[in-house]
């Protein structure tokens, strides 16, 4: 295969200082001694992340955002392991439409989502809580926890169930000591993707979180509509950095590539 | 097999998918009919939400100026981003791809990235580079002298449609990236063997054989960025207002539910039926390709 020529790695590197840019800036500008946005140009301060310390409703909606995410992509993974095991093991009829529906919440506009949740869960009476947010990041992250772990199960070696069930293993031992193991990988990694996805989403959750139910990008856009100042950007450099240590942890656990490539991608 | 384990093995699918089934019907299924519903009732200042049918909040729509320049305000942005992620992110999977081991991964890590990043911290970054008349992007341009004066960029549709390429972007390099995978080095070898020169070999051999994938990252693109709430809100501000801001107003300040709900729900349909659609013919086109 032949090499990119100068006139190609001219267009990448520009491309790529464009990509950066912007995430750059906001953590360039955290760093900024002054009291107003401006690039640190008289040294740099840590004043806008001790700034954090004062506002409690940042603090608060990180732990939201963290228990929220945790908790519905582990709720999801309970409804999407079953469903991936049957969805990649038998053919069977309503078997495409099944998965087409289970992936459909990539599709649905989040902000009809978000309508449709506020709408459900305001007749349910249970508008503005924390049992509404944690049901409705299930629907839109279990694509996520889905596809990762039909990709696993898809991959699987069924010889070595067979050995287990002639050696005596009933259901439930088979999945505990056989097909979860096999599978885990996919699992966690459905997990951890669910989980960003779960954490990052403003679109939907801005519809249905209450004082007190804020999640941190809901908490960010709000304060962003109000004022934009140097604390905003030292929130987002937290969530920043917390968010690309999460993905090199993923890239190394499972392939970034892996991860957003969707092998065994049924959906689109 | 036994008859017994045969109807075990019948209903086995159905048991596992079950309780994902249930959910999905009940809390994805319903909740989306009741909005499609609550469209066609009736709502007053005083009076709030009145459950009747009728068909004001269409008729409204359908009439009113104001609801057709929003939405085609909606998809010009949509259809500029998604030209603007294929002609600057389709280079890139091909130069990306042509790299050694190492640095292909790791640029890849860089430009796909920013997709788990949130979408607030990525389009502050962009409210902060645009900055006013003087922020650090008219800077640039006009010292290299691409521009004479400074560009407006924010509470602009020019400042949505770089802000929202930047945040589709990942997208577009994916799925280009993806039908790359499948091509095959040796066609390009076989064409340079046979004194085809590097433009040629660009339009002949690579542009058709990535196609399918340009368009399929090019409807993944347009759906989302039809569908953006955030990033429009940021840049936007709160009077050029697209399909999801317009929504997210008339539910959670006007407090007009049923209009909020009719909106959402011709975006949807619109969506569905340009997807849909859109996906049809590309598979016809390229029904070979795909195999």
């Amino acid at each position: 295969m032949s090499r990119n020529g100068p006139l190609a790695l001219i267009f990448h590197t520009i491309f790529v200082i464009v990509m950066v840019a912007p995430i750059l800036v906001v953590c360039l500008v955290a760093f900024t001694p002054e009291g107003f946005l401006s690039l640190p140009t008289n040294g740099f301060s840590l004043r806008w992340f001790r700034a954090i310390a004062n506002y409690p409703e940042f603090i608060h909606a990180f732990w939201v955002s963290l228990g929220l995410g945790a908790l519905s992509s582990f709720v999801a993974l309970l409804f999407a392991v079953p469903a991936a095991l049957a969805i990649a093991r038998y053919r069977f009829r309503g078997r495409d439409a099944l998965a087409a529906l289970f992936l459909s919440p990539l599709m649905i506009p989040h902000v009809v989502l978000g309508i449709a949740f506020l709408r459900f869960f305001t007749s349910a009476g249970l508008g503005g809580s924390f049992a509404a947010l944690i049901i409705a990041h299930v629907i839109i992250v279990f694509p996520f926890a889905l596809r990762l772990t039909l990709a696993a199960a898809t991959g699987m070696d069924l010889s070595v169930e067979m050995a287990a069930v002639s050696l005596g293993a009933n259901g439930w031992t088979l999945f505990r000591r056989v097909t979860l193991p096999l599978i885990l990988p996919g699992v966690i990694s459905g997990w951890a993707l669910a989980f960003i996805q779960s954490f990052d989403d403003l679109t939907m959750t801005v519809f249905l979180a209450a004082p007190g139910t804020e999640t941190l990008p809901v908490r960010m856009f709000l304060y962003i509509q109000d004022n934009i100042d140097p604390l905003v950007t030292s929130v987002s450099a937290c969530v920043i950095a917390v968010t690309m240590t999460a993905l090199i942890l993923l890239d190394r656990f499972y392939g970034l590539d892996r991860v957003l490539g969707g092998k065994g991608d049924t959906g689109r | 097999m036994s008859a017994a384990a045969e109807e075990r093995n019948a209903r086995a699918p159905w048991a596992l998918t079950a309780p994902a089934l249930m959910l999905f019907v009940g809390v994805l299924l319903i909740p989306l009919a009741m909005t499609v519903m609550l469209s066609f009732h009736d709502w007053g200042q005083y009076k709030g939400i009145e459950l009747v049918f009728i068909l004001k909040n269409w008729h409204e729509i359908a009439t009113d100026p104001y609801y057709a320049e929003m939405f085609w305000r909606t998809f010009r942005i949509a259809i500029l981003t998604t030209l603007l992620t294929a002609l600057l992110g389709a280079p890139e999977a091909y130069i990306l791809n042509r790299m050694s081991g190492r640095w292909k991964s790791f640029f890849l890590l860089i430009i796909l990235g920013p997709l788990l990043i949130s979408v607030v911290a990525r389009t502050l970054g962009w409210a902060l580079l645009f900055g006013g008349n003087n922020g650090l992007v008219n800077k640039l341009l006009m010292s290299l002298g691409v521009i004479r004066s400074p560009i407006p960029f924010m509470f602009t549709e020019t400042g949505m449609v770089v802000a929202l390429a930047h945040v589709m972007m990942p997208f577009m390099v994916l799925s280009v990236w993806a039908a790359l995978q499948r091509l095959n080095p040796q066609i390009e070898n076989a064409a340079m063997s046979l004194g085809a020169g590097p433009v040629t070999i660009i339009r002949r051999i690579i542009m058709p054989q990535i196609m399918p994938g340009v368009l399929s990252g090019a409807i993944i693109v347009f759906s989302l960025s039809a569908s953006a709430f955030a990033t429009p809100a940021i840049i936007g501000g709160r009077r050029l207002k697209v399909a999801a801001t317009l929504a997210y107003d008339e539910f959670l300040n006007t407090l007009n539910w049923p209009l909020g709900a009719a909106v959402a729900t011709l975006l949807l349909v619109a969506l569905v039926l340009i997807v849909v659609g859109s996906n049809a013919l590309i598979e016809r086109r390229y029904a070979e390709v795909f195999r």
